[in-house]
């Protein structure tokens, strides 16, 4: 009879939406060891193929089991370099746990009978952080000196990979600080910033070296960097750029991308505001449109902001399917329904409605209903015909996906680029229409997961080295 | 981003326009008329976007001009030389498209003026023939008079106070120029009345004219949107597709609905002290 998985400590609803302080307090070392204890040792286990990056799952909760704390930190450490940033941001339930053999679920995400890789991956990487378990590194034996753009999960995760092989990195971000989505659209409440600032400073003490306010491709041009004597460089460009419904009034006041309200939020601390002086709007009726993470990310923020500020909260997220076909992580969900998020299944928007100022004061929507299954798997939504309903709305959040960046693409000629506009890359080694121009993350086949991204920046930096 | 030199170009009755050179190796080698960087006077400050007034890849330096009015423009109003930018990045946004044209009118309002001086100077080198109208709401808020006199075949100035000048509007200068001979470009840059009135003008003699938008902005590089015009029906990002776009075809008033989005919270936090 399997033991029941070990829960983990959370603060609670009520408490933790006053704050940005993070929501998932971690598994202590007695919860850890419990719940490692449950995991059987398959003889073929399918959790590593399961991950992105093949951590050695079976491995690393066995070390835990045995109390080798260390050791199972350097088997992570082996294929990833973030498992502080990846146990808490990781997808587990699609990934790793999905492949569980307690998982009982057949849906697209695991049952929660599945290990929680996740939370032990988590716990072994902040005691790393905390024990300053330092990695072994290989001397400076490369003469090759690479260049990597863009510092966000597959951006950072080739720069750890290459300085650990003795390469000499540098990173160039365009924005003030490193990190990219990890510090500009993932919430302290998820991701305490000293955590990322933690395993940011990993890299620094591998060699890597970082300099921000560099936009490659406007500041300084690829051409150039392989002329400076890069001669293998790593595009990890991101998908940046937010996608709009486009429907009437989308450009009123207090319509927001969710990248720009998580932007001002995370990246600017404008809920902090006015100490950090750049300003956020919050309402009294926030909608927010989407169904992923960026979306459930947004409406936490939201909820927040209205508390922090004393105003009664109401978020609504409207998405066109249903809570299953929801690409969000589910513990996310279950955190914002926790919260008091409302959720409005099976709505289109249709127009917003502007006040004599030409704010945003309510979405005119239809309802929709499932059809068959699309090529993604997920139900299609089809709209009602005369349907429309209004929903009162004075903040408006729109996250339904985001395309790639094209400051450097369209720069950048030889670059060849898809329909999507996203890289074009030799799927063996990632490498670009350029040679020794490398590229991966989410400019590389669109939108993904952090674990994603940094699968493809290993493999690149496979072809790198 | 260290400051070589700050000068207050105009200040009066409490309304200041400052200079900063402020050292940039790579921004000063690449910066192209037309293109803008964006500021961060500290750490908890806001991002800004600043249009590149002179670039000299010589001595590595880029001169921005700004006007005192919300608390990022007063806060680095406050830097001196010697002091540190907290983050300086650029040259951001399309450049301005250089050729001769033949005949041009640039215009400049206010704080705007600075903008369209390094556009007038390439646009002078491309061959073209210069009218320059230049505009402020009295004569100690006139700024570059001088540098731009010495680029403009003919340089006309107006106040609304008559201090200096003509007594008027540049967009009054500019409707009798155009119903007095033909110009090949327009390219004007000030406040968005201004621009919207220009944009008018110019429509109804069918002459070609180019605007440098002043949208809100944020990280600059396309990733927010928070910049977002319709233009031609369709929504571009001022700071990637733009700042500048054909007059005719920029959506005026929801441009200048947008630019209002903050105005409480600018209000709020101009009035305390941090």
């Amino acid at each position: 009879m399997p033991k029941a998985p070990v829960k983990v400590k959370e603060l609670a609803a009520q408490v933790r939406v006053s704050s940005f302080n993070e929501v998932v307090c971690g598994y202590s070392q007695a919860e850890a060891l419990v719940e490692a204890s449950r995991c059987i040792q398959c003889k073929n286990p399918n959790c590593i193929s399961g991950c992105p990056v093949n951590i050695n799952i079976k491995k690393f909760i066995y070390q835990i089991t045995q109390q080798e704390y260390a050791g199972a930190y350097f088997t992570i450490r082996e294929t990833n370099n973030f498992p502080s940033i990846c146990g808490r941001v990781c997808p587990a339930e699609y990934q790793c746990r999905k492949a569980c053999v307690f998982n009982k679920s057949k849906s697209s995400y695991s049952s929660p009978e599945a290990i929680n890789i996740h939370f032990l991956e988590r716990f072994i990487g902040d005691y790393g952080l905390e024990h300053n378990l330092d990695v072994p590194q290989k001397d400076n034996l490369s003469k090759d000196k690479a260049a990597v753009v863009g510092s966000g999960p597959a951006g950072l995760c080739c720069a750890g990979e290459l300085a650990r092989n003795g390469v000499k990195v540098t990173v160039f971000e365009g924005l003030h600080s490193c990190g990219g989505v990890l510090r500009y659209g993932i919430p302290s409440f998820r991701l305490p910033r000293e955590i990322l600032d933690a395993e940011i400073n990993y890299l620094s003490k591998l060699g890597v070296e970082f300099k921000t306010n560099l936009v490659v491709g406007k500041s300084v041009s690829l051409d150039e960097l392989l002329r400076q004597g890069f001669n293998k460089i790593f595009l990890g460009l991101g998908a940046g750029v937010p996608s709009f419904l486009v429907i009437k009034g989308e450009n009123l006041c207090n319509v927001y991308s969710a990248n720009e309200f998580l932007v001002r939020v995370n990246l600017m601390s404008a809920y902090k505001f006015p100490e950090y002086q750049t300003p956020v709007n919050i309402g009294k009726n926030v909608l927010v449109v989407g169904g992923g993470n960026t979306a459930i990310d947004a409406a936490r923020c939201a909820l927040r902001l209205q508390k922090i500020q004393g105003i009664k909260p109401s978020v609504k997220i409207v998405y066109r399917r249903t809570e299953v076909e929801m690409p969000a992580r589910r513990l996310e969900i279950q955190h914002a329904q926790e919260e008091g998020i409302e959720f409005k299944f099976l709505v289109q928007p249709k127009e917003f409605m502007a006040d004599e100022r030409g704010f945003v004061r309510q979405l005119t929507c239809l309802k929709c209903q499932l059809g068959d299954a699309d090529d993604s798997g997920r139900r299609r939504s089809l709209v009602i015909e005369n349907s429309d309903f209004n929903l009162p709305c004075d903040l408006a959040i729109i996250a339904i996906g985001l395309k790639a960046n094209q400051v450097l693409t369209s720069s950048t000629k030889e670059l060849k680029t898809d329909k999507y506009k996203d890289i074009i890359v030799d799927p063996q080694n990632m490498e670009t229409s350029i040679k020794n121009v490398f590229a991966g993350g989410d400019i590389v086949g669109g939108e993904g997961t952090v674990i994603e991204a940094m699968g493809m920046a290993k493999k690149a930096t496979a072809g790198m080295r | 981003m260290k400051i070589i030199a700050k000068q207050i170009i105009a200040d009066h009755l409490g309304v200041r326009i400052t200079s900063l050179c402020v050292a940039a190796p790579q921004i000063s080698q690449k910066a192209l008329a037309g293109q803008f960087v964006v500021v961060m006077a500290s750490e908890k400050g806001e991002r800004i976007p600043l249009t590149i007034v002179q670039a000299d890849p010589q001595e590595k330096t880029i001169t921005l001009i700004f006007q005192e009015v919300g608390l990022t423009t007063k806060a680095l109003g406050a830097l001196n030389a010697g002091d540190h930018l907290y983050s300086l990045v650029g040259p951001l946004g399309q450049a301005t498209p250089i050729k001769d044209y033949g005949k041009v009118v640039l215009i400049g309002g206010g704080v705007g003026i600075a903008e369209i001086y390094p556009v007038a100077k390439s646009l002078k080198q491309a061959g073209n023939h210069l009218t320059i109208i230049i505009g402020a709401r009295h004569k100690e808020l006139l700024i570059l008079e001088d540098a731009l006199k010495n680029i403009a075949d003919k340089l006309y100035v107006v106040t609304d106070d008559g201090s200096a000048g003509e007594k008027g509007f540049t967009t009054s200068v500019l409707e009798n120029l155009l119903s007095e001979g033909k110009y090949d470009l327009v390219y004007a840059v000030g406040p968005i009345p201004m621009m919207h009135k220009v944009s008018a003008i110019t429509q109804a003699s069918h002459t070609k004219t180019i605007v440098s938008l002043n949208a809100l902005m944020v990280d600059a590089t396309g990733l927010c949107g928070c910049c977002r015009v319709t233009v031609a029906g369709e929504v571009k990002f001022s700071c990637v597709d733009g700042p500048e776009f054909d007059a005719d075809q920029v959506d005026w008033e929801e441009l200048s609905k947008r630019n209002t989005m903050y105005l409480d919270k600018e209000k709020h936090i101009c009035k305390i002290k941090i």
